[in-house]
């Protein structure tokens, strides 16, 4: 089945990435743009069946790899 | 006082930090490539600057899982001194030896320049030739070096004397322009509760030596042999 993570900053850490894409977009005319927050986004095949565990699985990759707690969340789908 | 230096794949400063070691020392320092679990019985571990695994994920995150961090922790843990410069730092940080992460710098600009750092102790193995609250002059090059944790945290090192450096102007005052990368309190450097690890950006094996234009960088390594024998 297939994995999506999605990881980002937690909101209480400043995003200067976002920031500068919030003004580039500025620059480039487009308006109404309040906040941009910049995150990763990984796909991973895996081969668990039962949705229970690979969604043990991914939370446990994320944890000791793929998102750091100190700055970031993630939130997992699974589909498949 | 015997040392080892860990390589990684993409480490760029494992030759300059092993130079500085060795004339200290009198003899040259272990190399320890990462794939290898096992590390020669040393006085003090180095955890060289770098790009190590080209910066993936996160700096410092694929080096915090390799075979020889397990050994380096291990080490650590029995009170072994481990010293990680610049990606150093950000991979003892990636492998909870040290507490916060370096985040992007807040300019999303790579700063590659002389800063000047106020010494905030010198109770440590790393800052014993020191003074307190000197002033030296250190070469930076990194684009992850802005230091955040949550204010617990820095509330906590802050308590306990474990910020080791801050960037600072010539006078020694901490002020925001002083402060290349946005680190939380001008953070340069940090120790452990036990101020046996030590994690800094900065590069003091680059001006360890007149030829380089500087040596406010040696008595680092000078003040290691006098304390580690």
């Amino acid at each position: 089945m297939k994995a999506r993570v999605h990881i980002t900053l937690k909101t209480s850490v400043l995003d200067p990435q976002g920031k500068a894409i919030s003004h580039a977009l500025g620059a480039l005319g487009f308006s109404g743009v309040d906040d941009v927050r910049q995150g990763k986004y990984i796909e991973l095949e895996i081969d668990e069946t039962d949705p229970e565990k690979a969604h043990q699985n991914v939370q446990s990759m994320c944890e000791r790899l793929l998102a750091n707690p100190v700055i970031e969340d993630y939130a997992i789908e699974l589909d498949g | 006082m015997k040392a080892a230096v860990i390589v990684f794949p993409g480490s760029n400063c494992d030759r300059d930090i092993a130079v500085s070691l060795e004339t200290a020392m009198g003899a040259p320092p272990a190399m320890v490539w990462h794939g290898d679990a096992d590390i020669p019985k040393v006085d003090l571990i180095v955890v060289p600057g770098g790009f190590s695994y080209g910066d993936y994920l996160r700096s410092g995150a694929m080096a915090a899982h390799s075979p020889v961090m397990g050994e380096v922790k291990a080490r650590a843990d029995k009170g072994v001194p481990v010293l990680g410069i610049c990606n150093g730092f950000q991979i003892l940080t990636e492998c909870g030896l040290l507490p916060g992460i370096l985040m992007r710098n807040a300019s999303l600009k790579f700063i590659c320049r002389d800063v000047y750092l106020r010494v905030e102790s010198n109770d440590s193995l790393f800052t014993s030739a020191y003074g307190k609250d000197d002033v030296i002059r250190i070469p930076m090059a990194h684009h992850d070096g802005n230091y955040f944790s949550d204010e617990a945290t820095i509330e906590r090192l802050e308590d306990n004397g474990q910020v080791a450096f801050r960037y600072c102007d010539e006078t020694g005052a901490i002020t925001t322009d002083a402060n290349p990368n946005g680190s939380l309190r001008n953070i340069a450097g940090i120790y452990n509760e036990t101020k046996t690890v030590l994690g800094m950006m900065p590069h003091p094996e680059r001006l360890a030596e007149t030829l380089l234009g500087g040596t406010d960088g040696r008595p680092m390594f000078d003040g290691l042999v006098e304390a580690l024998g």
